[in-house]
């Protein structure tokens, strides 16, 4: 007891994010268990109901649970959200690496590049992707981590600047090593710190981007549970009755906050110990 | 300086024709070509490449991105297919109402956001810091769909009915009616950039706050309020100003968001209608007007940073 | 108004202030006690993590959040410091206790002209109208020696040297003309030339103020050319204090004779050897005598309890029990030299020819377009010789081009012109291929903080280059186990990441990671100017072993004449991207004199008191490495210059002796009339 007190009192943000996601995390792996109804599961006769003992936290307009639903679609968050900056990382990190490594006219003509695609706000970006390639939650997925990958490039080139003139790298080119091994064996080790706190930030952005799409008609698909495309459904509705619109809505700010939370601590505690 | 102004003026040119060219790769060279986009999934193969004939689409690329760049400089949109009209009609009204909602948004933000995040700074640690900073964290989490949504839930139900749901109404109509139609959608803005600015305010003062020469000008025995105002200010919040320039454009894609949520007429709505009607030609000058203007901004909030700041004035 | 005469400006009694960290209370001043008169100056000496600036934080009641007055008391002027209210503390600082920082380009507000930062302390404390203030202003620029401080005033920092920020930084200070002045490290981190004017300018002020100093550095030299009285910090107690002539040549505290034994003294006047062991842990303090575990004349008694304070002489005391032992010992007389000195001339191993490197060149587009800079001429037409087994020394100040020179040779730069040839010792044969090369040629960096990868451990350090080397996996393993012994590290070490290491610790994987291939010409670039003084040494010797062990060659990257003087065979003088002067280190320390050469000789503070060697000045700064000037690049700041001929005719290279070369156009006959800076190689003993 008293370590979580004093875990929480030392950096507040981090306790706090890490409680939530790991709540965040549990709810949705364990939702096949903790649902209590099914996820496709229709009653035309108990549409719009009121938070109850029936229904935990109310109905939709086919009469889902919203409980279970909002449940589920923290798994399709999740996976999007995952899912799009593991491919951002994949695509950013290396591009930003090298770029930064190389510096001179490559790096200028890579950064012009990347300046280009920033100059798209990300949700565009996003969508012009989905657009050419079809709404699908993969499509999604594809587009959100593309669209997120020069934004990482560029914070993995401005650090890979910091670490490269570092006398470690010169000792490292000095004896011989290749240029791989001192982007990959020697500079990028030193990178993970921040781009673990880039990561855990982004992730958020993309649940949220992920749901924009979604609320947009243009990510995941009917039938699937998940958080944007169910406020899409609600929207027509929230007059008679808000709570397809909250359930959705505080799981996705919750999630989001928790990511932020994580990521604003990791720094903070990184920032502290140098 | 001139130096400088002539090195950014020079990649900004550059960046802009990059920004073209992916505009027109992003919806030419996926797999989805354009005559598909337009005809749907199902066109039979004859009629799609007699629509590509049509469109010239059939002719190399380089060829065909000259062609659309041309015209683009020239003046020459190009003619929206769903709504057969040349796009230069259809664009100027939409962006006149985007950047009004901008700009209403911008000077709230700007108002409320920098002396916001400034107090929180100066009382670091105590509980006014502490709530704004958890209002900052809830507003950069809601989505701005779920934000808009509950306004109009609360502001705009049936039992207040403060605002109209959505919509807009032009000028001519009335100040009133043309107002109400605003708040709403700006509010949203406002509130999700809000939490922005906020945070980087706070975070680029407190920086300078604890930097050695702040040290020197406490140590030179000024007051608290002459080392804010003379010493940590300017050089705090410059800083943070290039940060929102760049942080804007990232949430400027939630005006898409919120135009749909409200029913606005603004270019996001505009992108939107012409993604939903597969019309080319306008989508690709939207986007590309969008991604433009952004790039453009952020060029100018670089030169004002730089005339700003001495050390890079002075080079 | 401040009190009776008598009193002292600053007095300090038992004061303790520990810093609360995760890993526990660190107590960085224990029970310091000290006085300073009016007009008197106050050398506090001590090594990192000695408590210095913690000192001096605490007395401008400025300490980190974290930290705490665990007890004591200071007054100044009579009134309690640590006592005074927020309003009270304002009016008394930069009003009647100012101080001048270690690092004056961050103590400067950015984006304020200097005239209003230097105006400003007199508009705070009401000292001057506006006007007034502005005129002041000016007034003390020129008061600490700024050319034309109109133009200063409208300057923004960025757009003056470190010298002259730093002179900006005294004239702040001075502005609201105090009686107690903090100087903190004012000349670290400035060139030696500059770091002499700021020492004159010191020692001219202190005249015309009448304000008490305190002031703090690690350099004993320093201290010892500025202070009346000296104070010696170790792990936060104060260990001795006593009048700075005393202290210097009959030092009571054995911690204090290490120190000066330590020093790599330019007259060759001083012993050059190491202290022991290391700094303890501040959070776990020894019980007896801090420095116990470390001492030569430890006892029994030593470890029971702290040693009260032992009146040693008049106003000269020592925290020692045994300060009489050590006091009577004998001085140490253990010079070293790393250099070989055998009068035989062998073969070169590294030949230079015509070498230049010019960075930023500018593009074609640039070009074009009429917005070209010149590009940075960091190095220009450079010959000289390495020869197999010598110590060859190359110095100079920033931006003279030895580090560039350093790296060209290691290939890790690409010549804009000229080359470099490295020959086996033994065969004569040139090396080319690039295994060979980045076997054979090795180097050894500056800041070992920087050199050694924060996120590897210590073996896996030493095994990249084994490996890249191929040498088998099972060989590598018990190679590295040799490397560490080598650098009298134990096996324990293995394990450790870079951050668990002190300093010299650090230093000494970076060295066996140099040596792990077997070198035959290792580059030494600043090898010893990031670490404490009471490492040095140890690092020097451990050099000289591994050296005579390989028959290696050094090539010795340098600021610090003092420190060449004891380690290198032949001196390569560089100014501006040149080499001025070339020979051995007895040539070079006597006339005839390159002028800069001269300057830079007579800018050496020695550590002791008594010896004040006549300055050289150097009137303005180091021309841009841009635009270097046109003839002799030094003769926009030559105090010998004949005239027109210095500014356009570069100089010849004139052959003084066998092996000493002098490029200057000055007669040689005229220069060697001139009087020698320093005094005979040899030391009377």
């Amino acid at each position: 007891m008293t370590t979580i007190t004093r875990a929480v009192r030392a950096n507040p943000p981090l306790a706090i994010g890490t409680l939530i996601l790991a709540c965040v995390l549990a709810l949705t792996v364990l939702a096949p268990f903790l649902a209590p109804y099914g996820v496709a599961e229709q009653s035309i006769l108990d549409r719009f109901q009121r938070p109850g003992v029936k229904h935990l936290l109310g109905t939709d307009q086919y009469g889902r649970d919203l409980l279970t639903r909002t449940l589920f679609g923290g798994r399709t968050a999740l996976l999007l959200g995952l899912g799009a900056v593991a491919l951002g990382l994949l695509l950013g990190v290396p591009i930003g690496l090298a770029s930064g490594y190389a510096g001179g006219r490559t790096d200028e003509a890579v950064m012009r590049v990347v300046d280009a695609f920033l100059s798209f706000p990300a949700l565009l970006m996003a969508l012009m992707i989905v657009t050419a390639l079809g709404a699908s939650t993969a499509h999604a997925l594809l587009a959100i981590g593309v669209a997120s990958a020069p934004g990482i490039a560029r914070i993995v080139r401005s650090q890979t600047l910091a670490v490269k003139h570092e006398e470690f790298v010169l000792a490292a080119r000095a004896q011989g090593d290749s240029h791989a091994y001192i982007m990959f064996g020697e500079i990028l080790p030193n990178l993970l710190p921040p781009i673990v706190i880039e990561a855990s930030i982004r992730v958020g952005f993309a649940i949220l981007a992920s749901a924009s799409l979604s609320f947009l008609g243009l990510g995941v698909q009917p039938p699937t549970a998940d958080w944007g495309l169910m406020i899409r459904e609600a929207r027509q509705h929230i007059f008679l009755s808000p709570w397809p619109l909250l359930c959705p809505g505080l799981a996705l700010a919750l999630t989001i906050v928790g990511f932020n939370l994580f990521g604003d601590g990791v720094r903070d505690r990184l920032a502290g110990r140098a | 300086m001139a130096f400088y102004v002539a090195r950014r003026t020079l990649s900004i040119a550059l960046v802009l024709v990059l920004i073209s060219l992916i505009v027109f790769v992003a919806i030419h060279v996926l797999p989805g070509s354009a005559a598909t986009l337009i005809l749907g999934e199902y066109a039979t193969p004859e009629s799609l490449r007699a629509l590509e004939r049509d469109m010239g689409l059939d002719r190399p690329f380089a060829l065909q991105y000259a062609a659309w760049m041309g015209g683009v400089v020239t003046g020459d949109w190009g003619y929206s297919l769903a709504m057969k009209q040349p796009v230069t009609a259809i664009v100027g009204l939409r962006l006149r109402n985007s950047a009004l909602l901008a700009v209403f948004a911008l000077v709230a933000v700007a108002l409320i956001a920098v002396p916001l995040g400034t107090l929180a700074a100066l009382r670091r640690g105590r509980w006014l810091d502490l709530a704004i900073l958890t209002g900052s964290y809830i507003g950069i989490s809601v989505p701005e769909f779920v934000t808009g949504m509950v306004l109009i839930l609360v502001l705009a139900g049936p039992s207040l009915h403060l605002f109209p749901t959505g919509d807009y109404a032009p000028l001519a109509a009335g100040l009133r009616p043309w107002l109400s139609h605003l708040v709403l959608p700006a509010l949203t803005l406002t509130l999700v950039l809000l939490a922005h600015v906020v945070r980087q305010t706070r975070s680029g003062l407190v920086e300078v706050l604890q930097s050695a020469y702040v040290r020197t000008a406490r140590l030179k025995g000024a007051t608290e309020r002459r080392i804010v105002v003379r010493h940590a200010l300017r050089n705090g919040l410059l800083p943070a100003v290039t940060v929102i320039a760049l942080d804007l454009g990232y949430l400027m894609g939630g005006i898409v968001v919120v135009e749909e949520v409200f029913a606005y007429p603004g270019m996001g709505r505009l992108i939107l209608y012409a993604i939903q009607n597969r019309d080319v030609p306008l989508l690709q000058v939207s986007i590309l007007l969008v991604a433009a203007t952004y790039a453009v901004a952020n060029f100018a909030a670089d030169l004002a940073y730089a005339w700003l700041d001495p050390r890079i004035r002075y080079q | 108004m401040s009190g009776q005469a008598a009193e002292p400006a600053l007095q300090i009694e038992r004061l303790s202030v520990s810093f609360a960290t995760p890993r526990g209370e660190v107590r960085a001043l224990r029970e310091v006690s000290l006085e300073i008169e009016g007009g008197e100056v106050f050398g506090i000496a001590g090594e990192s993590g000695s408590g210095k600036s913690t000192l001096a934080y605490a007395i401008m009641r400025d300490l980190a959040p974290n930290a705490r007055v665990a007890g004591g008391a200071i007054r100044f002027a009579g009134e309690d410091l640590l006592g005074l209210a927020p309003d009270a503390l304002r009016r008394i600082r930069g009003r009647r206790i100012a101080m001048v920082y270690q690092d004056p380009k961050s103590a400067l507000n950015p984006s304020m002209r200097i005239g209003p930062q230097i105006a400003e302390v007199l508009e705070i404390h009401a000292l001057a109208s506006r006007p007034g203030a502005a005129a002041r202003a000016l007034e003390l620029l020129a008061l600490v020696n700024i050319p034309d401080p109109p133009a200063v005033a409208r300057a923004y920092p960025h757009q003056l040297s470190g010298g002259m920020q730093q002179r900006v930084v005294i004239a702040m200070a001075l502005a609201g003309d105090p009686a107690l002045l903090i100087m903190d490290e004012p000349t670290t981190g400035l060139d030696v030339t500059t770091q002499a004017r700021i020492l004159e300018l010191v020692a001219d002020l202190r005249h015309d103020i009448g304000a008490a100093i305190l002031y703090i550095s690690h350099d004993l030299a320093v201290i010892a050319q500025v202070s009346d009285r000296v104070g010696i910090l170790y792990a936060g107690e104060l260990v001795e204090s006593a009048p700075a002539a005393q202290l210097f040549h009959r030092p009571a505290h054995p911690y204090t004779r290490g120190l000066l034994d330590a020093l790599p003294d330019i007259d060759l006047a001083r012993a050059f050897r190491p202290i022991r062991g290391r700094l303890p842990d501040l959070t776990r303090r020894p019980e007896g005598c801090v420095f116990a575990p470390r001492c030569d004349f430890l006892e029994d008694a030593c470890t029971r309890a702290q040693p009260p304070m032992a009146t040693v002489g008049e106003s000269h005391v020592a925290r020692c029990l045994r300060w009489e032992t050590a006091m009577a010992a004998p001085p140490m007389r253990q010079e070293r030299r790393l250099g070989a000195a055998s009068g035989e001339i062998a073969a070169a191993v590294a030949s230079v020819r015509n070498l230049t490197k010019h960075y930023d060149e500018p593009g074609a587009l640039t070009r074009w377009l009429g917005l070209a800079r010149p590009p940075v001429h960091a190095l220009d037409d450079v010959t000289l010789e390495v020869r197999g087994g010598e110590v060859l020394a190359l110095v100079g100040e920033s931006g003279c081009g030895k580090t560039t020179l350093g790296r060209l040779v290691l290939r890790l730069l690409a010549p804009t012109s000229g080359a470099v040839t490295v020959r086996r010792r033994q065969s004569g044969a040139e090396v080319t291929s690039d295994a060979e090369f980045r076997r054979v040629v090795r180097i050894v960096f500056q800041n070992p903080d920087s050199s050694l990868n924060p996120m590897k451990r210590v073996a896996a350090i030493l095994d990249r280059p084994l490996a890249i080397q191929g040498v088998p996996r099972r060989a590598r393993r018990l190679r590295v186990r040799e490397l560490l012994e080598a650098v009298r590290l134990d096996a324990g070490y293995l394990h450790r990441l870079p951050r668990a290491l002190s300093g010299g610790e650090k230093q000494r994987v970076a060295i066996a990671r140099a040596f792990a291939t077997g070198p035959e010409l290792v580059v030494l670039d600043e090898p010893l100017s990031a670490l404490d003084v009471s490492s040095q040494a140890s690092v020097v010797d451990l050099l000289t072993e591994l050296r005579s062990r390989l028959d290696a060659t050094y090539v010795f990257i340098s600021h610090d004449l003092s420190l060449v003087r004891h380690l290198a065979d032949r001196i390569g003088v560089m100014y501006l991207g040149r080499v001025v002067e070339l020979g051995t280190v007895d040539e070079v320390f006597r006339p005839p004199y390159h002028p800069y050469t001269r300057a830079l000789l007579s800018s050496i503070p020695v550590p002791d008191p008594s010896v004040r060697a006549p300055t050289v000045r150097l009137e303005g700064t180091v021309p841009s490495a841009r635009r270097p000037p046109s003839g002799c690049r030094f003769h926009t700041r030559c105090p010998s210059k004949l005239g027109r001929i210095c500014e356009e005719v570069e100089p010849p290279l004139q052959n003084a002796d066998g092996t000493h070369w002098l490029a200057c156009h000055i007669p040689l006959e005229d220069l060697r009339r001139e009087p020698p800076v320093r005094p005979a190689s040899e030391p009377d003993a």
